[in-house]
């Protein structure tokens, strides 16, 4: 029931604060997204949507670190030579 | 889909499960609060990646799930009502009341539907000023602000036929109620993102002080989860118990305030009554007294109907965390998705569903299909 999708905003159709909306990408499929709740994220940016209603805005700059995180993992694992798995 | 699909890869879960294996030396019990996050554990397996000392154990973060008896017997009262069109998340229709479920009403006539939004409710009311159109509003912090969103469109528009049945429940007063339960064995939370992504998470930290146990504000994808537990374990491993952010791509500790205004104008906490758990102080929304016009419980007068649930069904304890579902004795005899007993078995997100749809193997011999075992 919290299921809540990532998706990309093409256009703002309504500005008004109580009506603002704009279509959303969630690749290949369009669909017209309320965007009362994030009134900073304009044409471009990802929005998280659930029940019709974008609640936040996703940070690419977050999304990242736990691949750099991983990678420093990796590294780690490579130096010491451990053996992969149980 | 970006922000899903790279979550998934199999090498990246196998070097976090790695690192969990090295970092973990005793034995640890976690409960991951939401039923999203219960489905991916399961679908991908993640338990089974886990070093032996760490168990997961389900919580009661499916709001289908704790939805009580009687507020679907008060769906189907008020969805019996000529001249209603009462409309619902596709998951609340086959959540068994005590007698039907709301498939079974509109077999009978009923005009229930299933919508995507409640904004998409606001509108049918206004294309339908001759039907009265009422919307089951179930749901965490996560779904609140688009039902508040849709009180407000609805107030703004001057409709005097459009109503909302409010089951809301609420996460952090529900962890208060398994942390103070008397066999309560959790010693950490994966905390929902997607409620924090709405709430922030600054009303986790005196949970965390008092209870002593480490919150995780955690994803949904498979690398989420696996780092949300790696985050929880080396807080229980190194003696602390604080909140951290494992999912903060889509949550800032403060939340959406924009989102929260709304939610707080509309709504009120209240005591609610949760399937499994009874009741629990101040875990509920409902709307304030400013909005009683939009109460349909009141518009129909069903708010004295109560309601018993089966005797059967364990969904309490496993709600809790103390049993799994395939330890329930009805599960997968009497209790099956397409009879089910209890909500955990109705949706998607409940252990039970899960349990049965993934997990052939765990069924009773007498109904194990095919391949299993
Ligand atoms: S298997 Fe069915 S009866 Fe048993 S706890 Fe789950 S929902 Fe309830």
């Amino acid at each position: 029931m919290c299921l809540a999708v990532p998706g990309r905003i093409l256009s703002i159709t309504d500005t008004s604060p109580l009506t603002r909306r704009g279509l959303v990408d969630f690749e290949g499929l369009r669909k017209e997204i309320a965007l009362s709740f994030v009134p900073g994220a304009g044409i471009g940016a990802y929005v998280l949507v659930h029940a019709g209603i974008a609640i936040n805005t996703i940070d690419e700059s977050e999304a990242r670190r736990v691949f750099a995180w991983l990678h420093e993992i990796n590294e780690i694992d490579l130096g010491a030579e451990e053996p992969e798995g149980p | 889909m970006k922000f899903m699909d790279e979550y998934r890869d199999r090498a990246d879960i196998d070097r976090i499960a790695n690192e969990l294996r090295r970092r973990c030396t005793r034995n640890w019990t976690l409960m991951e609060v939401c039923g999203g996050q219960t489905h991916t554990i399961v679908k991908y397996g993640l338990d089974t990646l886990l070093p032996p000392g760490v168990a997961l154990v389900h919580g009661p973060g499916c709001p289908v799930c704790v939805t009580p008896v009687e507020m679907i017997d008060r769906a189907l009262a008020i969805a019996s009502r000529p001249g209603v069109t009462f409309c619902s998340f596709g998951d609340m229709l086959r959540v068994p009341g005590s007698r039907a479920d709301l498939f079974q009403a509109r077999a009978r006539g009923a005009d229930v539907r299933f919508v995507y939004s409640p904004l998409d409710c606001v509108k049918l009311a206004q294309e339908h000023p001759e039907r009265e159109v009422v919307f089951f509003a179930v749901g965490f912090e996560t779904t609140a602000p688009a039902n508040a969103l849709a009180i407000q469109q609805a107030a703004a528009a001057g409709l005097q036929n459009f109503s909302m049945l409010v089951a809301h429940v609420l996460v952090p007063p529900a962890l208060e109620a398994i942390l103070q339960g008397a066999h309560c064995r959790v010693q950490g939370f994966l905390a929902a993102g997607h409620v924090c992504a709405v709430m922030g998470y600054e009303a986790y930290h005196p949970i965390a002080a008092r209870y002593r146990v480490p919150i995780v504000v955690t994803g949904f994808e498979p690398l989420d989860i696996l780092q949300g537990v790696l985050m929880a374990v080396t807080q229980l491993e190194t003696g602390r118990a604080e909140v951290e952010n494992q999912y903060s791509r889509s949550v800032q500790e403060a939340g959406n305030r924009v989102a929260q205004a709304m939610l707080c104008e509309v709504f009120e906490a209240v005591p609610r009554k949760w399937r499994g758990l009874g009741s629990i102080p101040q875990s509920g929304l409902a709307l304030r007294p400013e909005y009683a016009l939009f109460d349909a419980e009141r518009r129909f007068h069903v708010a004295t109907l109560h309601a018993e649930e089966s005797p059967l069904c364990i969904s309490g304890a496993v709600l809790q965390g103390h049993k799994r579902p395939h330890e329930c004795p009805a599960f997968g005899t009497a209790c099956t998705p397409l009879h089910p007993l209890g909500a955990p078995m109705v949706s998607s997100e409940g252990a039970c569903a899960a349990y049965h749809r993934y997990r052939p193997q765990d069924l009773p011999a007498a109904s194990a299909t095919g391949d299993s075992q």
